[in-house]
């Protein structure tokens, strides 16, 4: 689960990190309110949404006067931004942080994410900040300092002080250095946090102080059961709305951009049907996995979420009974189709516990379902069925 | 022979008077395996299955002599669950359990590391479907029936996927000597490597199946061992092509992240390694069967 800026900020804030003043605006009014109250002359008006890379897409803005902030905050309210991250279709932005405009002399990264190789929290800074740090990776490589966090004690003080001494701050630096560090690592710990990203840490002009300009958090979503104040910091006009609906029901789905509809049981089959898919020349609609115990309501279910796609021109049953059995499954089919009316070509493969049993009450339906016993079969099916589908619309069309 | 696990394994069921627990130790022991107990805390000195419940993993070892153990209580309990199985000398653990948070399993991976290797406990999972030696046993909850005993080693990250590659060889008269889920979590017990190992020192395993997927790093890494350290030829599918980077498909582990975690970079890199690549998930049966007549 990923949170706001503005919500990363006050949680580290809580962990004796240095952050400049600032505040949250639902409306224009809000906006230069809070210009106000933070006082000064210049204030960075930004944009909330769950992305990276909001400065190119207009989501932050430098302003030097009131009216300024104004027309800013107006601009950005309501409206879909779209960065490298986000996808096509963008992410709303319905709240603003404002913030006191700083005098930057210096910008660094600083970041903890979790180590699959190494299989524990590791530290990554660069002098390089203020960039993507993908890019940094690529090009420096050399301008990057990595340090392992031993998962049984925790960060040490000495590491945090080679990564201060890394990012090249002077001696003076050191400690607070340490200390923002150390932060960080605490709230990384304590809140079952997978990712926190300082881009850019920025040393002040004139005082040299030690600040974090932009903060992204992610959380272990198997960890929230046991961190509620974070749970209740999700944002969901954030989030896929679809995606969203199928968590609620216990199913796993991700919307992608072909026509072929998937509902397949196992994360690994339902990616392995969809690469045969799109091997047999087609392009799967969505990825979709219906998990161990796929009950008649919830196969209901899942027929309702992949069909709610209007784009989706013939659907994909794969199911490999281990703890289910196919019948139930098959049964769970005839309902659902029945129920729901659908209007395009269904393709159902069963296979596993049960098998027969369930193609006969597939077969004994009398519903058009067309049946294959293999995966490539089932693909090749699927894809023929779509282009025929799509054929009769057009000739529906004409 | 087989790994890991076979006919005289001594097992236990921690989390086994629940639903789940009582459905699969039930499954097991109509399979054959030597299921000798269970664990529920609280339930010691009951009788459940015509089995003895212990209160904790080490009275089932020092009364029943258990030696491997599968998990099914909650992800909150899990990672002190599978802590308990290793403190109490269990050789061989599985956690089907699925959801227990990363930071947890960070620390299970390094309180392992404190028993010297020959001492450690192996650990599968979490998220896994178990591991079974067919028409022997099975420490795990997939149909055990699609398994047929042969010389082709197989693991992999799902469990239904696991099943399809059973069924096609199956189909084509191949069987298995183990086939071993390690889950589909970022952070699991045993990685492709590690079971590579044992595969390469089984006298009955000639070949080895790896049912790879999107994300991390442990396909490449077993393929690199493979070339440098194993006689045995090694076959792979990775599954996810069509996985869009930056998703997570599913499995907590499934998501590319950077470089070299595609289906199609993993593919690339294993065949400069020497691993034969089954193009499809269809082709896993047949891809084995020619290596199988080859050699």
């Amino acid at each position: 689960m990923d949170i706001h800026e503005y919500q990363a900020k006050e949680i580290l804030a809580g962990y004796g990190v240095r952050i400049a003043d600032g505040g949250l605006a639902y409306s224009p009014e809000d906006a230069v309110q809070r210009a106000r109250e933070i006082g000064g002359e210049v204030w960075a008006v930004k944009a909330q949404i769950h992305s990276g890379a909001r400065g190119k897409a207009g989501g932050v803005k430098i302003c030097k006067s009131h009216e300024e902030v104004e027309a800013a905050a107006e601009a950005m309210l309501g409206k879909r931004l779209v960065t490298h991250q986000t996808g096509p279709e963008g992410k709303v932005c319905l709240r603003l942080y404002i913030e006191a405009g700083t005098n930057i002399a210096k910008e660094l990264y600083f970041s903890l994410l979790v180590d699959r190789t190494h299989e524990s929290i590791i530290m990554v800074g660069s002098t390089e900040g203020g960039m993507d740090i993908e890019d940094v990776a690529e090009n420096n490589p050399e301008k990057i300092k990595k340090i392992q966090i031993d998962p049984a004690v925790g960060l040490l003080d000495f590491q945090a002080r080679e990564m201060a001494f890394a990012l090249g701050l002077e001696p003076t630096q050191i400690s607070p250095a340490v200390k923002l560090i150390t932060g960080c690592y605490r709230a990384m710990r304590d809140l079952d946090a997978n990712m926190i990203e300082i881009n850019p840490l920025i040393v002040t002009g004139g005082s040299g102080k030690l600040m974090i300009m932009d903060a992204k958090m992610g959380f272990d979503d198997n960890a929230l059961f046991r961190r509620q104040k974070v749970a209740e910091l999700r944002d969901k006009t954030q989030e896929d709305q679809r995606e969203m609906a199928a968590a609620d029901r216990g199913l796993s789905y991700v919307g992608l951009d072909g026509d072929i509809g998937c509902m397949i049981n196992g994360a690994g089959l339902a990616m392995a049907t969809m690469d045969m898919i799109k091997l047999a020349g087609g392009e799967p609609a969505n990825f979709l996995d219906v998990g161990g115990g796929a009950s008649a309501e919830r196969t209901e279910k899942a027929f309702r979420l992949v069909l709610a796609d209007e784009g989706v021109k013939a659907m994909l049953v794969n199911i490999f009974a281990g703890i289910n059995r196919c019948d139930w499954i098959a049964e769970g089919v005839v309902q659902a189709v029945k129920k729901i009316d659908m209007q395009i070509p269904l393709i159902v493969r069963l296979s596993g516990t049960n098998v027969e049993a369930g193609r006969k009450i597939i077969a004994d339906s009398g519903l058009p379902i067309i049946t294959a016993t293999t995966l490539a079969e089932a693909a090749e099916k699927a894809v023929q069925a779509r282009n025929e589908q799509v054929a009769k619309e057009a000739e529906g069309a004409e | 022979m087989s790994i890991l696990i076979n006919k005289e394994t001594r097992m236990i069921v921690q989390g086994f008077t629940g639903k789940i627990g009582t459905f699969h130790a039930q499954d097991m022991i109509n399979y054959g395996s030597t299921v000798v107990g269970g664990i529920t805390p609280g339930k010691g000195g009951q009788t459940h299955l015509d089995r003895p419940v212990f209160n904790t993993v080490r009275e089932a070892v020092e009364q029943e002599g258990a030696e491997a153990s599968i998990i099914f209580v909650p992800p909150a309990f899990a990672a002190d669950s599978i802590m308990e199985a290793a403190e109490a000398g269990i050789k061989f653990c599985v956690s089907i359990t699925d959801g227990i948070p990363t930071q947890d399993m960070m620390k299970v991976k390094q309180f392992l590391r404190k028993f010297p290797k020959k001492d450690r406990m192996v650990l599968t999972g979490p998220n896994c479907a178990g591991t079974i030696s067919p028409e022997q046993s099975m420490l795990g909850i997939m149909p055990g029936h699609i398994y047929k005993k042969g010389v082709v080693g197989v693991v992999g990250r799902s469990g239904t996927l696991g099943y399809e590659a059973a069924d096609q060889m199956r189909e084509l008269g191949i069987g298995i000597s183990t086939s071993v889920g390690i889950g589909g979590d970022p952070i699991n017990g045993s990685s492709h490597r590690d079971i590579f190992e044992k595969f390469e020192q089984d006298e009955d395993t000639k070949i080895v199946l790896m049912i790879g997927e999107i994300g991390g790093p442990q396909e490449v890494e077993a393929g690199t061992y493979a070339a440098k350290n194993m006689s045995k030829p090694v076959v792979a599918y990775i599954a996810g092509l069509t996985a869009p980077k930056g998703r997570r498909m599913g499995h907590a582990g499934a998501i590319i992240s950077s470089t070299g975690e595609s289906a199609a970079e993993k593919v690339e890199m294993l065949q400069d390694l020497g691993v034969t690549i089954a193009p499809t998930p269809s082709a896993m049966g047949e891809t084995i069967a020619k290596l199988l007549a080859k050699n």
